[in-house]
């Protein structure tokens, strides 16, 4: 039997080259703006994006709070993922609620069905805002939309929190330059440059824990727009509509009211990355309502200061 | 699956406004089945919602409101693209000339540049201005796509017109390898399969020319190893490393390092990188250093192996200036090179060139979208290599006091054309 020596050369693989280079933004940020912050969902782009950001400071502590903003609307098993990993990461967790945001009349109430996919940018505007954040690190990559596949990896936003999709910083070589003026801010997006497929083979080989509900589980299904919605307390069948049992899973992790399950019987990391190798339809098309409103709804979101 | 670096080929679109860039990726991306049905689908509706025909391919990655309402690229969009030899990543850039800006950024990560022209029209002013800056910038290949084929009914003294235009400029400028290839990008003739109105044609389609040209070249280099320190890890024995990451050669466990600007001496203890202890680490890796001796060495210093970078408070530079003033003698604005920021001081500008005829004429200012050579003076000394040398410690952007714009790119030295 051989064993492999400690110190043998190894060459560089395409995903130690993916997180090189996030590691390097990531520091690059922390290093050059006030207050950065990481937005962590609980999905698994974020928790990927944390488990680089442990890497870049390790042994050092996380230099900066991770921040969730709380819709209201989520799944439960995400909330529980979210918890557990910040005790177990020893990261501090902010919360910021959408539901704060109605109460002091800020955005108009929904309703209990209604989205609130959209009142999250002034939740996420507020606690930016009063954190006095001036960088806010998210998971989001360019091959999820056109409008994303055009963002600068580090993204100016003005006072407002806007994107201004025509007046972006020219971005040369890998010097990422962050620095703006006080009520400004950045949003760093160290995963641009990976796939969904990057996404999961990084996942399998770095044995990360993910929520349970990206893996294949029987569940209580309506369709809608052409997507199976779980059935709970965000979603009830509308006349018409019949509930199903089917074995699903999800693709992204979103709000249960916008979010759609796959019809998927894949239940394990290598299961997961031989059904995306070969998918028709792409992540956001198969699962997520809230692009669906128009050509460029992603683009209008962002505009305004979404994620 | 473990794929090596020279995997990965990173290219960029160039060429000007018009001649086809989009409509070239929208082709090959489509043609080698990388769109998801619904991604497809999507771009069907838009061309029929907005009356451009049953399928505009600029829509695959023209895909800001404004883009398609004017059919101009604006900014630069990337899409990742993978056929069984290898995967690409696409930077598709605009042609404007307001957006020369954000063309450089797109090719200055490139390995190769996808040049796009009309064969009516020739090599346009904004095609030489792309095609200096892509060689400023130290693109080695160039692979130039001949386009609008269909409109000169596939004529080969049309094309060999061309050929002997691009041939003539691109030695100019110095390319070490250029394919070029009479293409359709509206009909796909030569883009994935060759084409059958082009018997003449011998060379490669577009695709397998992307398959077989050499990736890598960004990072190429035989000078020395270089680590611009980003973060001082505390370690929890009580010791310090220097995290960054890696350009030019490989570090090895016990090299003998140069700390710069301090010249301090020393050798590598450990190599440490995200996926554990390391005896040697090259290019594109970010890694912290344990050196044997203790320094106060921090973030803005460098950690060089021989043959070593220079270290200087005055610099002969090539500049692109993006700003919307022009820079004049005397300015005053920061410099960021590797990771260090520092104010700087324009001591001359000593010429700018004349895209037409690739001559130095003299001036004091530099207008947007001007090239230009320019002495500057810095407040902190830095640690370089000329551009050609290294592009990670021979580049640097200037950036506006006031607004913190990024108003210039600039690179260490000037390019033997220039
Ligand atoms: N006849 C013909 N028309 C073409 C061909 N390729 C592109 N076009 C047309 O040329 C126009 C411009 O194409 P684009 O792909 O948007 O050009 P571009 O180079 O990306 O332009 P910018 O990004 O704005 O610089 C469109 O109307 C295309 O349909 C071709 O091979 N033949
Ligand atoms: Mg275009």
């Amino acid at each position: 039997m051989t064993t492999t020596p400690l110190r043998a050369p190894r060459t560089a693989d395409h995903l130690d080259l993916l997180e090189s280079h996030a590691i390097f933004i990531l520091r690059e940020v922390v290093a050059e703006c006030e207050r950065p912050v990481l937005l962590f969902s609980g999905g698994k782009d974020s928790a990927v994006l944390l488990h680089l950001a442990l890497k870049a400071f390790a042994p050092q502590q996380l230099p900066f709070p991770v921040l969730h903003i709380d819709t209201g609307q989520n799944f439960p098993e995400v909330l529980r993922y979210r918890d557990e990993q910040a005790a177990s990461l020893g990261v501090k967790l902010l919360v910021a609620k959408v539901q704060d945001s109605i109460d002091q009349g800020k955005v108009a109430d929904p309703g209990p069905m209604g989205s609130r996919n959209r009142l999250q940018t002034v939740t996420l505007l507020d606690a930016i805002n009063d954190n006095g954040f001036d960088a806010a690190f998210g998971g989001a990559r360019r091959d999820e939309d056109k409008a994303r596949a055009k963002e600068r990896i580090l993204s100016f936003r003005d006072g407002f929190g806007q994107w201004d999709p025509r007046r972006q910083r020219p971005e040369l070589w890998q010097l990422y330059q962050g620095k703006v003026n006080p009520g400004e801010h950045l949003r760093a997006f160290p995963l641009s440059d990976w796939t969904e497929l990057d996404i999961w083979q990084y996942i399998e080989r770095e044995q990360m824990e993910l929520p349970e509900i990206y893996f294949a589980h029987e569940r209580d299904v309506l369709l809608r727009d052409d997507m199976w919605l779980a059935v709970g307390p965000f979603v009830e069948p509308r006349p018409g509509e019949t509930v199903e049992r089917r074995v699903v899973r999800f693709r992204t992790v979103g709000d249960a009211n916008c979010t759609g399950a796959v019809d998927s019987p894949a239940d394990t990391i290598a299961a997961i990355i031989e059904e995306i190798a070969i998918a028709n339809v792409s992540e956001r098309g198969a699962t997520r309502a809230d692009d669906r409103f128009s050509e460029t709804a992603m683009e209008d979101r962002k505009r305004e200061g979404y994620f | 699956m473990k794929l090596a670096t020279k995997d990965l080929l990173r290219l960029a679109t160039i060429g000007s406004v018009d001649d086809g860039k989009s409509t070239l990726i929208g082709r090959l991306l489509v043609d080698t089945r990388q769109l998801f049905d619904d991604q497809l689908d999507a771009v069907v509706a838009a061309s029929e919602k907005r009356g451009v025909g049953d399928l505009d391919l600029s829509f695959v990655t023209d895909g800001l409101r404004a883009e398609r309402e004017q059919g101009i690229t604006i900014d630069v969009a990337y899409r990742y693209a993978s056929t069984p030899s290898r995967k690409f990543i696409i930077a598709d850039c605009p042609g404007h000339v307001q957006y020369t800006s954000n063309m450089a950024t797109g090719a200055s990560t490139a390995d190769l540049a996808l040049v796009v022209m009309d064969v009516a029209h020739g090599i346009k002013e904004q095609t030489r201005r792309h095609l200096c800056i892509a060689a400023l910038l130290g693109v080695h290949s160039l692979i130039v796509c001949v386009n609008k084929m269909d409109k000169v009914d596939w004529s080969q003294s049309a094309f060999q017109r061309e050929v002997d235009e691009v041939q003539s400029l691109s030695s100019e400028l110095g390319f070490k390898s250029v394919t070029i290839i009479p293409v359709s990008a509206l009909l796909g003739d030569n883009v994935v399969d060759p084409s059958k109105n082009t018997p003449w044609y011998e060379g490669p389609s577009v695709l397998s020319a992307l398959e077989t040209s050499d990736a890598g070249s960004w990072a190429r280099t035989t000078r020395g190893a270089r680590l611009p320190i980003q973060w001082v890890l505390r370690q929890s024995g009580g010791g310090r490393t220097y995290a960054g990451m890696i350009d030019g050669n490989a570090f090895h466990v016990g090299d003998a390092v140069t700390l710069l600007p301090a010249n301090i001496e020393t050798k590598i203890r450990a190599i440490n990188s995200g996926s554990g202890e390391r005896g040697e680490a090259g290019v594109g890796l970010s890694v912290d250093l344990d050196l044997d001796d203790e320094t106060d060495a921090g973030r803005g210093d460098l950690i060089a192996s021989a043959p070593l970078p220079t270290v200087t408070k005055e610099l002969t530079a090539t500049i692109i200036w993006f700003g919307d003033q022009p820079l004049v003698e005397g300015q005053r604005l920061r410099l960021k090179h590797t990771t260090k920021v520092t104010p700087v001081r324009v001591q001359a500008i000593t010429g700018v060139m004349d895209i037409e005829t690739l001559v130095i004429d003299e001036s004091s200012t530099l207008t947007t979208n001007q090239i230009g050579l320019a002495t500057l003076v810095t407040a902190d000394p830095l640690v370089v290599d000329d551009y050609r040398d290294n592009r990670v410690t021979g580049s640097f952007v200037l950036i506006d006091v006031v607004t913190n714009a990024t108003v210039a790119a600039g690179m260490v030295g000037r390019a033997s054309f220039f």
